[in-house]
Order: C-alpha cells, then sequence, then structure tokens
C-alpha cells in the first residue's frame, strides 16, 4: 500500500486533546454533585426499606376491579386526559408564536450581515426570557396557585400545564428549528418571502415530523404531571389516587397505575403512527 | 498602491451611467467572517437582458458572486447596484422587496423533503402573494394550471403531486428551475442550475431558462464548471479566479489559453500553498 509522506503535524487530529480535555471536565465536574445528592443505591438493599417496601407493595394485591370502582376510575381517567389535552393545546398555542420570534433563522435583519438589529435582538432576547420564565417555575406550583386563585378542579391544571409546557415547548421548538436543515428557508428568504411565508413553506416541513413526535411526548408527560397535579386538588386521577393512598387501598392504586400504563402505550402508539405517516 | 487609492476614496461609490433597472458591482470586496477573502476587486456591469455565463475553478468565488447580486451578502467594500437600486442603502423593508424582484437558485435545490412538488414550485409565488394567500395554498393550492406549466416546461408535469424527496436528484433540480418559471424575477442567478442533469437534459433546461429570460427582459447569470455549455450558449464569459474577474469577454474572445489560464493556475497555486496546520485549527469548531 502506497502511503503519502504527511508532514508530522497534520497527522494529529486537532480535535484530539480537546476531546480529552472535555471528558475530563465532565467526570471531575459530576461526581461531587453525585456525592452531593447522597446517591447511595446500597440503603435501596437495607432490611429497613426492603421490609417496608414489601409491606407497602403487599397491599396492592388483588388490583380492585369492581363495577363501580372502574367506572370512577373512568371518569378520573377521561378527566386526566382532557386535562393533559386541552392543557398542551394551549400550550401549543402559546409556544409556536414564541418559537416563530425567537429562532434566528428566520431573522430578515441578521439574512445577508449575520448580525441582528438591535430592537431585533431585544425582543429575541425578552421572548427567550418569557420562556424561562414560564418553565422555571413547576406546574405543581402553578397548580397550587390557580387552585387558590379559581378553586379546586380542572381549570387549575390546564392553565398550569398550558403555562410549562409554553416554556418548554416553545425552547424546544426554538432549538428544533434552529438545529434542522434551514437551506430552503433561506432559498426562500433570499428570494424575497415573508418570515411567516417562509416558515410554513421552508422551515415547517422540514421540521415537522420532529415537532410533532416531542410534542406527542410532552402530551404524555402532561397525563403524569396532571396526575401529581391530582394530590394538590387539581382534577382527575391524581385526585382519586390521593383518595386511594391516604386509605391505603393499594389495590385501588394499582388499578390506577394500570391505566397509566396504557395511557403512556397509547401515546407511544399515537406518536409511532403519525410519524410513519409523515416518514 | 491600488489599495490606498481606494481607502481614500469616499464610500459613496458614484457607478455612474448605469442604464436603468442594470445591476452592477464596483470594485466590490467580500470577505467571511474567517477573514477568508473571497472576491476582490471585482467589477461588472450587467445591463437588462443580458446573458451572462460564469466559469471558474472550484472555490474561485461564483457562488460568492451570485450571493451578491442577490443581496444575500453584503460586501466589506465596494458598490452594488441591483436592478437600478443600491441595496444596501435601502430601508429593511424596500431591500426585502428588492428581493422579491430577483431569483436566486442555490446549488442544491433548497426543497424540503416534506413538501408537495406543487406546494414547492408555487413557492416562487410567494413574494406576490399575502401570508394569508400562501397559507390556503398549502390547503388547496392557489394556481395549478401555472405549476403544471412551469414543470411541464422541464417535462414533469406528472410529478405534481408527488413528494420532494420521491424524486431523483436531477428531477429535484428542475422542480427547483420550474419554481423561477412562475416567479416573476427580472434579476435570474442560477448556481449549476444544470449540475445533476444529463447532457440532453441540461440542453433542454437550459434553452427554457434562457428563452424564458429573453421573454422577460429579465437579466440571466448562470454559473456552470461545464466550459462546452458555456461557450456554446452564452454571448458573454466571465472568469473567476481566486475571487477576481481573470476575464470578461464576448464569447469569440475567449481563446483556449485564456481558458487553459483559468483552470491551470488555480491547480498550480493550490500545490504551492497549502493550509497550514494553525489555519486548519483555526477554522475547526465543535465537530464529530
Amino acid at each position: 500500500m502506497a502511503t503519502v509522506a504527511l508532514p508530522a503535524t497534520t497527522m494529529r487530529d486537532p480535535a484530539w486533546r480537546e476531546r480529552v480535555l472535555w471528558t475530563i471536565a465532565a467526570v471531575v465536574l459530576l461526581l461531587p454533585l453525585g456525592w452531593l445528592a447522597e446517591f447511595n443505591p446500597a440503603t435501596l438493599w437495607s432490611a429497613a426499606s426492603l421490609s417496608a417496601t414489601r409491606q407497602f407493595l403487599a397491599t396492592f394485591f388483588p388490583p380492585k376491579l369492581d363495577a363501580e370502582f372502574l367506572q370512577l376510575v373512568a371518569i378520573a381517567t377521561w378527566k386526566t386526559v382532557a386535562i393533559a389535552t386541552v392543557g398542551t393545546t394551549l400550550a401549543v398555542l402559546i409556544a409556536v408564536p414564541l418559537a416563530l420570534v425567537a429562532n434566528r433563522q428566520l431573522s430578515i435583519s441578521a439574512f445577508a450581515s449575520g448580525r441582528m438589529c438591535a430592537l431585533c435582538m431585544a425582543a429575541r432576547a425578552s421572548v427567550r426570557t418569557f420562556m424561562i420564565l414560564l418553565r422555571s417555575i413547576p406546574e405543581i406550583v402553578w397548580a397550587l396557585l390557580f387552585v387558590r386563585a379559581v378553586g379546586l378542579g380542572d381549570t387549575a391544571g390546564v392553565i398550569a400545564i398550558a403555562l410549562t409546557y409554553g416554556g418548554m415547548l416553545g425552547k424546544v421548538y426554538t432549538e428544533i428549528f434552529e438545529s434542522n436543515e434551514t437551506q430552503g428557508t433561506r432559498a426562500l428568504l433570499g428570494n424575497g418571502a415573508s418570515r411567516t411565508q417562509a416558515f410554513f413553506y421552508g422551515m415547517l416541513p422540514v421540521c415537522l415530523p420532529e415537532l410533532m413526535s416531542y410534542t406527542i411526548y410532552r402530551w404524555e408527560c402532561a397525563i403524569r404531571a396532571s396526575v401529581v397535579m391530582g394530590f394538590v386538588g387539581a382534577g382527575g386521577l391524581g385526585q382519586q389516587m390521593e383518595l386511594s393512598m391516604k386509605m391505603l387501598a393499594g389495590g385501588e392504586v394499582l388499578t390506577m397505575l394500570a391505566v397509566f400504563v396504557a395511557l403512556v402505550w397509547v401515546a407511544d402508539a399515537v406518536s409511532w403512527f403519525l410519524r410513519r405517516w409523515l416518514a | 498602491m491600488k489599495r490606498d487609492r481606494m481607502d481614500s476614496r469616499t464610500s459613496a461609490y458614484p457607478l455612474s451611467g448605469i442604464e436603468l433597472n442594470a445591476t452592477a458591482l464596483e470594485r466590490v470586496d467580500v470577505s467571511y467572517t474567517d477573514k477568508a477573502t473571497a472576491l476582490a476587486d471585482v467589477s461588472l456591469t450587467l445591463p437588462p437582458e443580458e446573458q451572462v455565463a460564469i466559469i471558474g475553478p472550484s472555490g474561485a468565488g461564483k457562488t460568492t458572486l451570485l450571493a451578491t447580486l442577490a443581496c444575500g451578502l453584503k460586501p466589506s467594500r465596494g458598490g452594488v447596484v441591483v436592478l437600478g437600486r443600491d441595496p444596501w442603502a435601502l430601508p429593511a423593508a424596500e431591500l426585502h422587496r428588492l428581493r422579491g424582484e430577483l431569483f436566486l437558485a442555490p446549488q442544491a435545490p433548497p426543497l424540503p423533503p416534506r413538501q408537495r412538488v406543487v406546494n414547492a414550485v408555487l413557492a416562487g409565488r410567494l413574494p406576490q402573494w399575502t401570508a394569508w394567500t400562501a397559507l390556503s395554498s398549502l390547503v388547496r393550492p392557489r394556481d395549478l394550471t401555472a405549476a403544471h406549466e412551469a414543470l411541464a416546461r422541464f417535462k414533469l408535469e406528472d410529478k405534481l403531486f408527488l413528494r420532494c424527496d420521491r424524486l431523483s436528484g436531477g428531477e429535484r433540480q428542475r422542480v427547483a428551475l420550474a419554481r423561477l418559471l412562475v416567479s416573476n424575477a427580472r434579476l435570474l442567478l442560477l448556481d449549476e442550475p444544470v449540475s445533476s442533469l444529463d447532457p440532453n437534459l441540461a440542453g433542454v433546461a437550459l434553452d427554457t431558462l434562457q428563452e424564458e429570460a429573453r421573454e422577460r427582459g429579465a437579466t440571466l447569470v448562470v454559473s456552470l464548471h461545464a466550459v462546452d455549455l458555456a461557450m456554446a450558449r452564452f454571448p458573454r464569459l466571465i472568469g473567476l479566479q481566486a475571487g477576481r474577474v481573470l476575464f470578461d469577454l464576448p464569447r469569440s474572445e475567449v481563446s483556449n489559453e485564456l481558458l487553459a489560464d483559468l483552470y491551470g493556475a488555480e491547480l498550480g497555486m493550490s500545490f504551492q500553498s497549502p493550509p497550514t496546520v494553525e489555519e486548519a485549527q483555526m477554522k475547526l469548531t465543535r465537530c464529530l
């Protein structure tokens, strides 16, 4: 095999040293975090925790399946799905305009120079800050707030999900727009299309599957979140589960957990189906 | 020195004697953020209805030149006139309206994979459409006849309702050109428009584009790596080399020696100065 004689310096991958340094830095930074969190898997297997776990789990069997309870669960499930769906839909309505303003790819002022006008930059920065505000307050805190404001029930849960998830979706949508192929979008902007037009004709067709699957995943998260918020009185399965937990009715809890598994499975199936349809 | 004389000039480049609606560059330098100079001291004038081919070795600056003419790159120095106006003196909204009067077809067809051909073609109408018209056309295509006719001129009318990712490379390239036909641009800038087409189709496609440009009285600037095509079809050729205009001549005056010079010298130069390791490292960003 013929080898080309290269100077020794060009044979060194210039990225190599940087990679080693960053790996070492990551390990050095992450290990102390593990100690700080007092993460010690051994405590899981101590005699005391094992017997406590066993006793709690023993109450789970058999699951409660009588008609009256199932009907109750069905209504609560329906409420949970409704809270998650309405909440996520509102979140999408909040996130899309925010992401449209926040992403740099649709900037007409930065199109030729790469530099954005000061006003546009300020608008983007304030939208990003607004999204950080929305999502840095956990949905359970929003829920507690709105339970006070609008009373016990589903509305508080819907608003809580809409706000927190609006911030999360907005951030991730922005990043999806920025990380995907932008050639089509740039070509349209360069030939005089407006931001909105370039979005619908250049950006959306490229990003749609990713947006779709992330949004459905968020809907799945919203179902879990609405359960947690049920514990503070924001309606749905969570409220029901809290009652069962308080009464130590493990059988009821198990039935409801089975419903969760089914809901997540449905979300997964919907996502798979939609992505195959779009592929 | 030449440079000093340019520095002493005021920033207003007169570009006097420019015909109405003409496009021109005067002593334009373009450099990218990593300091590499892409165009140096480029001057040229394109009257309306002119048809020009840009030839030159890879990396000579053909794409940069087209982007500069398309108001997509702001030169670091020099004067630009696009369709009779100075784009960089215009307010942002006016500049964007001016972009709507030109059409730049990038070398890689900019078609989103999941978009239907009909929408990809009708996207050429966007500058004339309101946001609402554009949106409603995604639901129910606004001007099917125009899209069909444009595709038919490139023998693609049967692909109207297919998705772009179902097309071959050559078909995608022609769909991108069909978009030009539904636009009403008066400055047509095409970057290697027939690079994925077989010789026969390439000829048909160039015929269509040149005929269309003549019909609308538009300026046509085409970069080509196939010198024979450029020589056979374009009355005027511009030879770019290392960001400079080596020649800008009528076809009859472009000699074989000139062409050998255009492609040969670059080859010699690239052997003389390979990038040093330091230069390569400076350009290195996070990469996997």
